[in-house]
């Protein structure tokens, strides 16, 4: 903050004679969008737990879910964060090409946990457990895939962003870009989390 | 013939001639025309007067908050006049459409009308007049140049312009929806609603609904970083504080009615099951959640009203606010009950006692924190210099309505006499009860307190109280008949009674409809009166009611950067602390400002969304595609632009301040 106007004290200064620099609000920002997007997720968890024994005579989750197949995908976006952490750590040391090395990699593994997940709801689908068949299973694949719509948007930012650093280099706007999809990509692993625990692994056990 | 069927088809989807709703029905053939008219007179005026560059530049495209606050206010306005009609239709029926006599407005015509009624007037007239007002106010009053995202903002009311041209589209092509304002399955499941009324409700508020969040988010950045130095939290103006708790309640339950609206849709498009009588669904699982949404809704509207209030009361009595602590406490208290009141909407749907109990308790206990606002206002007006201007008749009218509107939602906060009163026409006097005398009066409270800021000259203080007495005394002959017939049993709607001794309810509840529609009418010839009369009501001083916040501080109106120099704040009120202290105005030292520059990304994303929800609405889905990827591309490529400012130039600074200066010295 710049020094407020030459005061006496009986004569307070009223006003700022440098430009006034207010902190960037854009962290912040960006901060309450992820909480607001946690709320939709949080509908949507709360919808799986009221409707999701709802089989309608249709399948279970014990009779559906492969849990090797999560597993493998879980750690395909586990290990997507832990790339992107390394990127950041290359941001921060100013190295343009590691840091576009591990984005690179980071989506590699965004598009891998993608994969899976089509082939997942491909095979259900292909068994007859539609969304449509019983509301356990509509619950269940719009959880799922909203998360999985986020991930691939996350994946569109995330080639966006390569192309603009590579053009502009580790300029501070890009480096706020990359903060701020470095939260989202963070906040879509913990939402992962809550899914693998509460629909695959509860599902599967009871 | 198949083939050419089937083409028409993949272009025009659900839409045919047919589906032209000016077609078959002359009511809304007469609006039609009506539109066309007066929408051909409004666009040649603006092409004959070469207007175009200018609102394109200066308007549409702005960054500016004040100049967007405005065109908010302008779109709020605008939607009144809809959501009236409608009003003044629906009474205009009930009080005709006794016995033998059907009215002139078939069961599945007025259905369409309450629901645009309720539609309208919360999200296109409520929401955009609150937030054009906070949008305006709010970052003059902590002494910021602009918002803490100003393209967010621009973004923010094309969506919300775009979500009513969608629901304005429903009138003339198609239809809306018919099921009531929040849309229940499994009436508005595919089954029940096949066409395509609920689908332009869903949409309309989706679009609408991402500006409103945005422009949440967007809000308590700026009021929680961009404040003056020296202006802590509890020295903020008690309206910026009002508006912090609103946006956070925004933020915190617009997503919900995003993700709910959501699921209704995959239910209507997809065939899933979430709200479906069978295969597991639970419809009272939606009322549930729109109702998690709905409630904070009210609290978003009511809480900067009583923020407007505050400044009002405060300005005219020449007070400092009484009790200001605890005014800031009551509104944080009631932001966190809002939460926790939900269940009370439905009371009927069998939960239990126990239940019931906690949320019948709950809604009780938020009278306690208004309760201390009603007493707050009152004490600052005790042994203040009160001065009767418009804003302050406004404040005295909404204190006596708003306390009877308060009691009546104490009674249907008793689970017992709830299951009386539910879904009687006691519960819509009640909500008309808060929302016009509390909302509506608040903001019209608002237009008069700071129109002087926006646009150099007050309003006409003769058509203001017309306005105002039109709109009190229509309220009550309007609302109190409702109370009666709620009493008596009748249930919400009903387009035509068989029982003729209830008729003479509803004339009295139209004459009230006919007063305030002369309320309103007074309101329009305020303005026009004013524009002419505008070198008498002229105010070049800037703080025309001798204010106590920093909006009065600059210009009316005010400069593009509001303030040439930082403000430093001492003490709440300060405005008042700085004319009390001997604050002089600078002459010196201006340096160039830093800005944001103006972009047409907003607006063409607005209309890519309008084409996206028609797409989707008819089910043309190669438009709905073409626009969903033209919406992707339109934003990738606007983040390619990273050169988003500019500085005014210090000799732009130094004429603008040095004008001001003349004009004030011509003053004194």
């Amino acid at each position: 903050m710049s020094a407020p106007h030459t005061a006496s004290a009986d004569k307070p200064t009223f006003y700022l004679t440098e430009e006034h620099h207010p902190e960037n609000s854009t962290m912040l920002g960006f901060w309450i969008y992820l909480m607001s997007d946690c709320l939709m997720f949080a509908v949507l968890f709360a919808t799986y737990a009221v409707l999701g024994r709802s089989y309608a005579a249709g399948p279970s989750p014990a009779d559906l879910f492969d849990l090797n197949l999560v597993a493998i995908n879980t750690a395909m976006l586990l290990f997507s964060s832990i790339t992107y952490g390394f990127a950041m750590l290359r941001m921060e040391k100013g190295d343009k090409a590691g840091t576009l090395k591990w984005l690179a990699i980071t989506g590699v593994f965004g598009l891998a946990f993608l994969g899976i997940e089509l082939y997942e709801f491909h095979h259900l689908i292909h068994e007859g457990a539609t969304p449509q068949r019983s509301a356990f299973l509509s619950a269940f694949f719009t959880l799922v895939g909203t998360h999985g719509l986020h991930v691939t948007f996350g994946c569109i930012w995330l080639v966006t962003l390569m192309v603009q650093v590579s053009k502009h280099g580790l300029i501070e706007a890009n480096r706020r870009r990359l903060m701020c999809l470095s939260m989202f990509w963070h906040f879509l692993d913990v939402v992962w989390i809550g899914v693998f625990s509460l629909v695959y692994l509860i599902g599967v056990i009871g | 013939m198949f083939t050419n069927s089937n083409l028409m088809e993949f272009i025009f989807g659900r839409l045919s001639w047919s589906s032209l709703a000016f077609t078959h029905d002359p009511i809304i053939l007469m609006t039609f025309i009506a539109v066309v008219l007066g929408g051909g007179a409004v666009v040649g005026a603006v092409t004959y007067f070469r207007l175009w560059g200018y609102l394109w530049k200066e308007w549409f495209t702005s960054v500016d908050h004040k100049k967007i606050g405005i065109m908010y206010v302008v779109l709020s306005l605008i939607m009144l006049l809809r959501g009236f009609a409608d009003a003044v239709m629906m009474r205009t029926q009930q009080a005709v459409a006794f016995g033998a006599n059907e009215g002139y407005l078939p069961p599945h015509h007025y259905d369409q009308i309450f629901t645009a009624h309720g539609v309208i007037m919360i999200f296109f007239f409520a929401m955009p007049l609150v937030t054009g007002i906070m949008n305006y106010v709010v970052p003059l009053q902590i002494g910021a140049r602009d918002v803490s995202f100003p393209f967010l903002n621009n973004f923010s009311f094309w969506m919300t312009a775009a979500g009513a041209v969608v629901i304005m589209l429903s009138l003339f092509v198609g239809e809306f929806a018919r099921t009531g304002w929040l849309a229940y399955p499994p009436l508005s499941g595919a089954d029940y609603s096949p066409g395509v009324g609920v689908d332009y409700y869903i949409w309309g508020l989706q679009v609408a609904g991402v500006g409103t969040t945005l422009s949440g988010i967007n809000l308590i950045a700026t009021i929680v970083k961009m404040r003056a130095p020296g202006m802590t939290m509890m020295k903020m103006p008690i309206f910026t504080w009002t508006s912090l708790c609103t946006n956070v309640l925004i933020v915190a339950s617009f997503p919900i009615l995003t993700a709910t609206l959501v699921l209704l849709t995959l239910d209507r498009y997809v065939g899933t099951n979430f709200f479906t009588n069978d295969l597991g669904g639970n419809p009272m699982m939606y009322v549930n959640l729109i109702w998690i949404w709905g409630h904070p809704e009210v609290y978003i509207l009511i809480l900067p009203a009583f923020g407007i209030f505050s400044e009002v009361v405060s300005t005219y009595s020449g007070k400092r606010l009484f009790g200001y602590a605890s005014m800031v406490y009551a509104t944080v208290v009631i932001t966190i009950l809002s939460y926790l009141v939900w269940l009370h909407h439905f009371f009927t749907m069998g939960s239990g006692a126990s239940v019931n109990a906690f949320f019948g308790i709950t809604t009780m206990i938020i009278s306690i924190p208004t309760g201390a606002k009603i007493f707050n206002w009152l004490f600052t007006m005790y042994r203040g210099r009160i001065r009767y201007e418009v804003p302050m008749y406004w404040t005295v009218g909404f204190m006596v309505t708003f306390v009877i509107g308060g009691m009546t939602g104490v009674m249907l906060a008793v689970p017992p006499a709830d299951f009386v009163l539910h879904n009687s026409l006691f519960l819509i006097a009640h909500f008309h009860n808060v929302i016009i005398g509390g909302v509506v009066f608040g903001l019209l409270a608002g237009i008069n307190f700071w129109f002087p800021k926006a646009f150099g000259y007050k309003l006409d203080p003769f058509w203001g109280k017309m306005s105002f007495w039109f709109w009190l005394i229509g309220f009550y002959f309007a609302f109190m008949p409702l109370y009666v017939l709620g009493l008596m049993g009748v249930t919400r709607r009903v387009n035509h009674f068989d029982d003729s001794s209830l008729q003479i309810w509803f004339v009295i509840a139209a004459f009230g409809a006919f007063l305030i529609a002369l309320g309103i009418a007074s309101f329009i010839i305020q303005l026009v009166v004013s524009f002419l009369k505008r070198d008498q009501l002229r105010d070049l001083t800037g703080d025309p009611w001798d204010g106590r916040t920093l909006e009065w501080a600059t210009s009316s109106p005010p400069p593009e950067y509001n303030f040439a120099f930082t403000p430093v704040v001492h003490d709440h009120d300060s405005w008042y602390d700085m004319k009390k202290r001997g604050y002089v105005r600078p002459l010196e030292g201006f340096k160039p400002i830093h800005m944001p520059k103006n972009t047409g990304t907003g607006v063409i994303l607005s209309g890519l969304s309008v084409a996206l929800a028609f797409g989707l609405i008819w089910y043309m889905w190669w438009l709905a595609a073409l626009s969903f990827i033209g919406i992707l591309v339109v934003s990738i490529a606007h983040t390619f632009n990273y050169k988003r400012d500019y500085y005014i130039p210090v000799e732009t600074v130094v004429a603008t301040e040095n004008a001001r200066t003349k004009q004030l010295a011509e003053q004194a």
